[in-house]
């Protein structure tokens, strides 16, 4: 009975850094701006809650928002779930980089990424060009801003790597003799599949649909730049109602709205993943990973590996290509792409030809990206790992339930809305922080926290308790069971918190703009400032920068994958 | 390595000191050199040999802060206004300034350079909010694109609605962009309030395009950047920017701009003294800066405006470019302020329906 008290306090103390980070960074700062904003209301606090139940523009909004959302997430995992499969269970040549490829898309700023598609589905992309010169057409036939399929293609194009990661990862390690004994006892592929694999999967699908499913539900870039006018989410209206009419009642009230759903969404799954959750024994790769011998099989694994790279590498590959192509525009909706290639965009990023005081070479913006990414990283896996080893040693605690549903939270909080919080929340010593360059991390933080949370719980809840029960009779204190059984064990998992953290940071650009100090632009800042300004050079060295930050991005990923090769952690 | 949890803690506790003295510092730099905090949009840039020596002038350190946007840069100023954390801020205009004028953020200054300043750009009596820079939002068409058509480039407005020019035109949402509201601005100046929406009705017959941002207007719509649509919503200004901010001085721009009665609409944008500063003085001074000749001429290069110091001269590749329109489309801040929501949502049910 003691002892039981004495662990139960122990592990709620595991609470204690992340609730407090939470409760100062996220919390504080929401609870503020929402007072704020709702006392800005002429009639009451109420009135605004009033006239949004008398508007019909919540409603259909919200509809939308979900729609799209739920369309979106099936996409995903529908080429998410066939591409894990793949990695999870067969080698093939390229295999690495092609998955250290998929993960770029996750980290490229919308800007960047509807720059993309542009180079390659615009009217003048490659493929249009491509199109009217084979079938000799005078116009582009491929129509794709503004349309709803650009919004679920680029939300696939997002997010297929955390199902591919998170799923993959955990498929990858599932002992074969299970799916094995359920053939010998008579159960044909689809059998095996339905009542022996997918129960055993259904916590790691889940927590990837979920996360997949806030992120489009919270989708602002997407939806603004590629939607076009005639769509709009939740977050793209809260936008609108705060930065262009200021009607901050109005906001608040659909910021709430967001917040709800978000609960709803967390809640229902934290209940679905309890009831999923398998001890397992994991297996190495080695016993889990074949090659693809038969004929059929090749073929099956060519048309997904070229669907992957058609829908996730093509974009970025002709944003590459285009810059370093000599662009002469012709007029007439035609680009001149024959004059051949050029690094003069590249030369361009080093010189300060304005002689701007904010100007900064591409070396210091990569070092201020590599820096708060670096931070964020280890921010995130401090906050994150006492918080994912209190969730997996108790589960069903309601400190715990509570916990994992609000973990997510932020999220699938509006970014516009937080970032005024913390402008009003964080203003007084000592945490006057809205000048403080500090603000970039912890913004960053509040994103990649769910994600390494995630990661690491299901990596530490997978853990056989017999594991845990035999070191205890054998004597080993709690903490040498942590440190001896449960960190080796999550290495691997932690280098993929790791890189969503890293990678979360390096990417992200709405917070940044709002809190970054201007002498010390991200890569994606420096990206925005050059492609929010007129002329050719401008747009060539924004997608000069863009390309780079490809290239730091698939380097750290190869990086991080070839790290695990011979891991401790390796199951 | 006997106990991880408790380094953490640690570790926490050490970043949450960190913050504490990171934001501490700054309020207690009372010794030499000051501070001086100046928050603005993300368009805002200067050379930095201008800085420089407003700093070494006045024994001072100019900090910085850019805050996103216009519109959400002086949202995080109405909303710091009891507790301001810069001393000035630059970048509200006329379709913003009736808001920040409403929230009383800022401290009247009469700067002595005011009377330099014409009459026209100076919209608040009070001189809360002081003019520094101007530029239009017009119509830039592709001249490519109408030489090789042999088709003659619109003139204004009203010049869209003919059959040839049909199909060409791109706008951005006047929801979500700011060239976009000052577009309809200019219709509404133009046609009036009870006839503007009947010239949109006719620009969606002749099949006008509408994008969300000036990105996707200018660089994937545009015909000048491989799009299918010769006739763009920019600013005055870009058809020089064409050759400043290339390599080839003798580049001559393919781009040019519709200048007729009305069919431009002039953002004017203004500084002001945030109330509250403990900084007056200095405040005071850049406020005077940047109405000075030395920022007044180097304001054009670094941010595509015109300056509204008469006396400031103009780069010899921007003026020979340059075309102003002479009878811009004007809606005062009052009636942009009072009826913004209601054009703009007038304007969704028309275009977008």
């Amino acid at each position: 009975m003691m002892l039981n008290r004495h662990r139960w306090v122990a592990v709620s103390l595991l609470w204690v850094a992340p609730l407090v980070f939470l409760l100062l960074f996220y919390f504080y700062p929401l609870a503020s701006i929402l007072k704020v904003s709702l006392e800005r209301s002429q009639q009451g606090l109420l009135s605004p809650f009033l006239e949004a139940l008398r508007s019909p523009i919540p409603g259909r909004v919200l509809g939308f928002t979900l729609w799209q959302a739920v369309l979106s997430t099936l996409l995903t995992l529908a080429l998410g779930l066939p591409g894990a499969y793949l990695f999870a269970h067969y080698q093939f040549r390229g295999k690495s980089l092609l998955q250290a490829l998929t993960g770029i898309p996750f980290l490229m700023p919308t800007l960047v990424v509807a720059a993309a598609f542009n180079a390659l589905v615009g009217p003048s992309g490659w493929l249009n060009i491509g199109l009217m010169r084979l079938l000799h057409l005078g116009t582009p036939p491929i129509h794709f801003t503004n349309t709803l399929a650009a919004i679920l293609v680029a939300h696939v194009f997002y997010n297929t790597t955390i199902v591919l990661r998170m799923v993959g990862d955990f498929w990858s390690h599932l002992d074969p003799r299970l799916g094995q004994a359920a053939h010998l006892l008579g159960a044909n592929r689809w059998q095996a599949i339905r009542w022996v694999t997918l129960p055993i999967l259904a916590p790691a699908i889940a927590a990837a649909a979920m996360l997949v499913f806030i992120f489009d539900f919270t989708s602002f870039g997407v939806i603004l730049i590629l939607g076009g006018p005639h769509f709009a989410t939740l977050e793209v209206e809260i936008f609108y109602q705060t930065v262009s009419l200021f009607n901050l009642p109005m906001a608040a009230v659909l910021s709430i709205l967001q917040l709800l759903c978000t609960l709803v969404f967390t809640i229902t799954y934290t209940r679905l993943s309890k009831r999923l959750t398998i001890p397992l024994s994991l297996k190495s790769r080695r016993v889990t990973q074949r090659r693809l011998i038969s004929p059929r099989l090749r073929v099956m694994a060519g048309i997904l590996i070229v669907t992957l790279i058609a829908l996730l590498i093509l974009p970025l590959a002709a944003l590459a290509v285009r810059s370093v192509s000599r662009l002469a525009p012709s007029g007439a909706g035609q680009v001149v792409t024959s004059p051949g290639l050029t690094l003069d965009f590249y030369r361009e990023l080093s010189v300060n030809r304005r002689e701007s005081i904010f100007y900064a070479p591409p070396a210091t913006a990569i070092g201020v990206s590599l820096g708060y990414a670096l931070a964020t990283t280890l921010l995130a896996l401090a906050l994150g790992f006492p918080a994912a080893i209190a969730l997996s040693r108790q589960p069903g605690a309601p400190l715990s339930r509570g916990m994992d549903a609000i973990l997510m939270l932020p999220l699938g909080t509006s970014a516009v809305t937080l970032g005024l919080g913390f402008i009003v929340a964080l203003d007084k010593p000592p945490l006057d922080l809205r000048a403080s360059w500090i603000l970039v991390p912890l913004a960053h933080t509040l994103v990649a926290f769910p994600f390494v949370v995630r990661n690491l719980s299901l990596a530490l809840r997978s853990i056989r308790p017999r594991l845990h029960q035999a070191a205890a009779v054998l004597g080993a204190s709690p903490r040498s069971i942590l440190r001896y059984i449960d960190l080796p064990l999550v290495g691997r998992a932690t280098l993929g918190a790791a890189t969503f953290a890293f990678t979360i940071s390096l990417g992200e650009f709405g917070a940044t703009s709002l809190i970054a100090r201007p002498e010390y632009p991200t890569v994606p800042i420096a990206i925005y400032r050059l492609i929010t300004r007129p002329g050719e050079l401008n747009y060539g060295q924004a997608l000069a920068l863009s390309t780079i930050l490809m290239l730091i991005a698939g380097a750290g990923m190869l990086l991080i994958d070839r790290l695990r090769i011979g891991e401790a952690g390796e199951f | 390595m006997k106990n991880k949890s408790f380094y953490l803690i640690i570790l926490m506790a050490m970043v949450l000191s960190a913050c504490g003295q990171a934001a501490g510092s700054p309020s207690n730099a009372t010794s030499t050199p000051r501070t001086l905090t100046v928050m603005t949009h993300d368009s805002f840039a200067a050379s930095e040999s201008v800085i420089t020596a407003f700093e070494n002038a006045n024994n001072v350190k100019v900090q910085f802060i850019s805050s996103g946007d216009a519109g959400t840069a002086l949202n995080k100023a109405i909303l710091s206004k009891d507790n301001p954390f810069a001393d000035v801020f630059y970048g509200v205009d006329n379709t913003f300034l009736s808001r920040a004028l409403a929230e009383n953020i800022f401290e009247p200054y009469n700067s002595p350079l005011l009377k330099d300043i014409p009459d026209q750009y100076n919209l608040d009596p009070q001189d809360r909010a002081l003019p520094v820079d101007w530029g239009d939002v017009c119509l830039n068409y592709d001249k490519t694109y109408f030489a090789k058509n042999n088709l003659p480039p619109p003139q204004n407005l009203e010049d869209l609605l003919k059959p040839q020019y049909k199909d060409l035109l791109v706008v951005e949402n006047p929801a979500t962009s700011s060239p976009g509201l000052a577009f309809l601005l200019a219709t509404i100046g133009h046609f009036g309030t009870d006839k503007y929406l009947d010239y949109w009705k006719s620009l969606v017959a002749n099949n006008v395009l509408v994008v969300n941002d000036w990105n996707t207007a200018y660089y994937t719509n545009f015909s000048f950047s491989g799009g299918d649509r010769p006739v763009v919503v920019s600013y005055g200004s870009s058809p020089p920017f064409e050759v400043i901010e290339s390599k080839d001085p003798n580049k001559v721009p393919t781009t040019a701009v519709v200048t007729g009665d009305g069919s431009c609409f002039r953002q004017i944008e203004f500084v002001g003294i945030l109330r509250g500063t403990k900084n007056l003085d200095l405040a005071q001074k850049w406020v005077d800066f940047m109405l000075s000749t030395t920022f007044q001429e180097d304001m054009p290069l670094q941010m595509y405006v015109f300056p509204v110091n008469p006396n400031a001269k103009l780069d010899a590749t921007f003026q020979k470019y340059l075309a102003i329109p002479e009878h811009p489309a004007y809606v005062s801040p009052q009636d942009i302020a009072a009826n913004r929501e209601a054009w703009i949502n007038a304007w969704t049910e028309t275009v977008l329906k």
